[in-house]
Formats: C-alpha cells, structure tokens, sequence
C-alpha cells in the first residue's frame, strides 16, 4: 500500500474520534465594481453577486466534504469593507438596506455568515465611516448573518482613539437592542487586521485581494490535546516537536482541500489560515490542550509560557505544510466557545487581566467575553484600547469581541448557543481611565527598532 | 491505465464476518480491490482497511459511501471513505 494501516488509522481516528475538521472555507469576494450610482441597481448587483458565487461553493464544499471524509464546518463570504462601496450612497437608511441585502443573499444560498461590514479607519474616518459605525446597533440587531469589523489602529498608523471612543456606546447600544446582547457577537475591532483572514466575526476581503479568493481555516485543538495527553513526560522541545508535526498533518488536509475546491470552483486559492480554532464540543479546547501540558486551568501562572510554546510549534508546523499561510494563524482563546475557557473563568482561575496578557504572547485577542452591563462606555472604550495597544506595540493582530449584557453581573452565566456558546459574565475593575480617553486623537504609530 | 484510488476503512471491535460483508459489497458494485489489510492496534481497535479502484465503479463514490455508512451501523462499526490523495498529503512531505 502507498501508505500504512497506522497513517490511515490515525488519520480516521483524528476525524472519528478528535474533531479534526476543516472549520471554515471562506470566499472573499470583491464588490467594487457592483456600484451603480441607482442604489436598486447597487444592491440587485451585490446580491446576484453573492449569491451565485455563495450556491457554488456549498455545493462543490459538500461533495469534497464526500470525497477526503473530513467534514467543513462553515461555508462563508467575506467581502470588500462596506464603508468603501458606500461612499457615494451616503446616507443611513441605505447602509441598513444594505445590510439586509448581504443578509438576505447569505440565507438564501446557505452561508451562516457573512464578513465585511465595516470600515479601515487607522488613521482616520470618512463620513461613510462614521455613518457605518452609527448604524451598526441597527444593522446587528437587526440581521441575523451579517458580521462587521473596525481596524483603527496598525503599526504603521497607531491607534485611532476618536474611533475607539464610539465604540462602548455603540455596544451598549447594540446589547440593549438585540435578544440577549448577541449582536455584540457580531462585531470585532481590530489592530493590524489581515485582509484575508477566513474566520468570523472579523473576516473581509481585503482592498490588497484580488476579485475573488478561496481561504481555509483549519481547526485540530482535539488532535493536538490528544498527542500531547499521549506524552505526558516529554520536556519542551520534545513537546514543541510533537505538536509541530501534528500541526504539519492536520495543516496538510487544509491545504489539499483548499486547493482543490478553488480549483472546483474556478477562482484563485488564497490562504490557509492554522489558527487553533476551539468549539464548545467536549474535547474540542485550546484550554484543554494547554491543561493537557500539565497547567491545573489556564488561569494559573505559566499559561503564558504554555501558549507561547503551543503558539510557537503551531506556526512552525503549519509554515512547513503551506505556502501560503496567512489570515490571523494564531490560536483562538474565545472564552464563550471553549469549555476549557469557560470552566476556567468559573473556577476563578482566570481572569480579564490573565486573558489580556495571554494575548500578548500569540492570540487575536479578547474574544467573545461577557461584561456587565452596567460598565461605563469609557470602561468598555479603555479595554479596547489597551488590548489593541498590544498588537500595535508588538507588530500582530489584535482584536476585541465583548459582549455588555444588560441586567448580568459578574458571576452570571448568558447563553448564546450554537456556535457562540455560554458566556460567564466576567468581572472588570471599577476604576476609570475616562478622563486620559476623554483626551482623544492618535496615538502615534510606535518605533520599529530599539526592541528592548 | 489510471487508477483512482480510494480507501475504505472500517474500525470498531473486532467480529465476524466484516471482510465478507464489504468484499461482497464491493463485488457487488464492480469495485475492484487493489490491497487489503487488517490489524488489532494497540488501543484494542480493530482496523481494517481497503484500497480500492473507483475508476470502473459501478455506483459513484458519494453513493458508495452513503451505503458504507449503513454497513458500518450494520455491523455496529465506524466505516470512513476516503481519497487515497489525502493520506499522501498528511502522512509524506
């Protein structure tokens, strides 16, 4: 045989027993040229667009799904920032419109969502801008698919902190509207966001894209915990050497998937995304995986150094397995979408000042955690902030999904379901920074030497 | 002449009877066999796998493996269909 009863055994095993699954295939589409200064023509335009590119890819994504056994999870669109087709069609009414036109193009072809309702504001806003960030409370409340995200701030730009302070109001906004806050969910703010990255809520097709690209986002927590539980007593580089050759297997199935479904649908293949993606399906942990190096909950002291070194040997891995690795590729550590996570904040071992600096050695960022919601804008302004102020400082991507539920206090619980799972409600100190935010402005872009 | 090569494997515990119900299944379908093999693991599952040629399939692979999947509750075990360019592409750099 061309390969060996225990390559095909461990393969199957990864899908039959450890979720190995490819998590999303996401279309970036360009819709510049669907702008007609007839807004009805614009729209007719965009959702013809969408939705024939969309039906394409779940019907050729189902029969590869057929073909290699490994499931896709996610079918999904990301398109041209929002902001920059709507210049000339400036008004608020129109860009709800247009929401619910993207919406109503995404449930009709079958896509759970789809990315790229926002704006790249690093260094400034446009009125179109602005007016996007208004009716965002409106738009996620309002449609049921549609994703969007801000960048307002990169390393070579700073950190717009005028964009920053509308965002607490806007999320308090958008909680108080929509059924149990979940709008919120909807919504990411980045610093140093990829054009290509294939993973919600924060996906776009980047102005860089060409007018249509295929990206994959692998998954595989489950498969790394289980090698990891496999070598209980192996020391770090041994640990770092184990993970990075499962990274290459589970990478490599990406890639193959990839490459053939654009192939299949006729359109350039774009990027592999290795970023650790968790659900809340048993087994399926980032937290997990880190528990399974021998830290009691992620939470305690060394976590940092866990998801250093996990983050190290999945990026390594996953270079050697792909030529073209890109969007966000590091690890997921939403809290409401790992049970790993969620335990954690339950028992007390983590906390928002932890996960903050969990984001500073390889992460995207504070992701999909439960506020109360009676914290101040400025408060919820001042995490964002700070957050983003790291991936700035230190050349990465970061982001922010919080979710201020209104009537919870720390200690609750606010379910989400599906995909978006159970949030504990996560305390935040009840000190202000409001008079330093109140300042506004930018924050100048950082130096890129002296690194010390 | 060109192969295309698919592996068919079945995993669960071990009993009779597994080898004839998919090679009857498979004879059934004009599906040829190209190697077989079977093995105990050391976690206790039993594994077999077969690689086949679907080039002259009687049944496309997506209806093969719609009925594999009835087999396999059948017979109380996990059967997965798989492409042969999958394990080439994980298991060799």
């Amino acid at each position: 045989m061309t390969v060996t009863l225990e390559e095909i055994y461990e393969t199957a095993g990864m899908i039959l027993y450890q979720n190995l699954d490819i998590r999303t295939t996401t279309l970036g589409v360009n819709l510049k040229d669907c702008v007609d200064s007839d807004f009805e023509k614009f729209r007719e335009n965009v959702y013809t667009r969408i939705s024939s590119l969309a039906g394409r890819l779940v019907v050729e994504a189902k029969k590869l799904e057929r073909k290699y056994g490994v499931p896709i999870v996610n079918k999904r669109i990301s398109i041209t920032p929002v902001s920059l087709i709507m210049e000339t069609h400036c008004q608020p009414e129109k860009f709800v419109d247009m929401a619910r036109t993207l919406d109503r193009a995404a449930r009709d072809a079958g896509i759970d969502f789809i990315g790229g309702f926002g704006a790249l504001v690093q260094k400034g806003m446009t009125r179109s801008d602005r007016m996007l960030i208004d009716v965002l409370p409106e738009v996620l409340s309002k449609t049921e698919r549609v994703c969007a995200f801000l960048n307002v701030g990169s390393t070579v730009a700073g950190l717009n902190l005028d964009a920053v302070n509308l965002l607490g109001a806007m999320l308090k906004r958008t909680a108080e509207i929509s059924e149990n806050a979940v709008g919120c969910a909807k919504f990411v703010v980045f610093a140093n966001a990829p054009e290509d990255n294939p993973f919600m809520a924060g996906a776009f097709h980047g102005v860089g894209e060409g007018d249509v690209a295929l990206n994959i986002g692998i998954s595989g927590p489950g498969v790394v915990k289980s090698v990891v539980e496999k070598n209980r007593d192996c020391d770090l580089t041994k640990l770092s050497e184990i993970i990075k050759r499962t990274v290459f297997k589970i990478t490599r199935a990406g890639e193959l998937i990839g490459r053939e479904l654009a192939a299949a649908l006729d359109v350039p293949f774009g990027i592999v995304d290795i970023s650790l993606a968790s659900t809340t399906a048993a087994g399926d942990s980032v937290a997990n995986v880190m528990e399974a190096f021998g830290i009691e909950r992620i939470g305690a002291h060394g976590s940092t150094l866990a998801l250093a070194l996990l983050m190290n040997a999945v990026k390594k891995g996953g270079a050697m397995a792909s030529g073209n690795v890109g969007g966000l590729s590091g690890t997921f550590i939403p809290v409401s979408e790992d049970s790993g996570m969620i335990a954690a904040v339950e028992a007390g071992a983590l906390g928002l000042d932890k996960l903050e600096a969990l984001t500073a050695v390889c992460s995207v960022g504070l992701d999909m955690f439960a506020i109360p919601g009676d914290v101040p804008e400025e408060t919820i302004n001042a995490i964002i902030a700070d957050e983003l102020v790291i991936g700035i400082v230190n050349n990465k991507t970061t982001g922010v999904r919080v979710i201020p539920v209104p009537g919870k206090k720390a200690g609750d619980r606010v379910v989400f379901g599906g995909l978006l799972g159970t949030a504990p409600v996560m305390a935040v100190n009840p000190f202000s920074a409001k008079e330093f935010l109140r300042r506004g402005g930018r924050l100048p872009a950082p130096v890129t030497s002296m690194r010390n | 002449m060109d192969k295309e090569l698919v592996f068919i494997t079945v995993i669960g515990k071990d009993r009779k009877g597994i080898v004839a119900t998919i090679s009857g299944f498979l004879y059934k379908n004009d599906i040829n066999i190209v190697d077989i093999s079977q093995r105990v693991m050391t976690d206790g599952y039993f594994v077999m796998t077969t690689m086949v040629d679907v080039k002259d399939a009687g049944i496309p692979m997506e209806e093969m493996a719609k009925q594999l999947d009835a087999i396999g509750e059948e017979l109380g075990m996990k059967i997965q269909v798989q492409h042969e360019n999958l394990f080439k592409m994980m298991h060799r750099v």
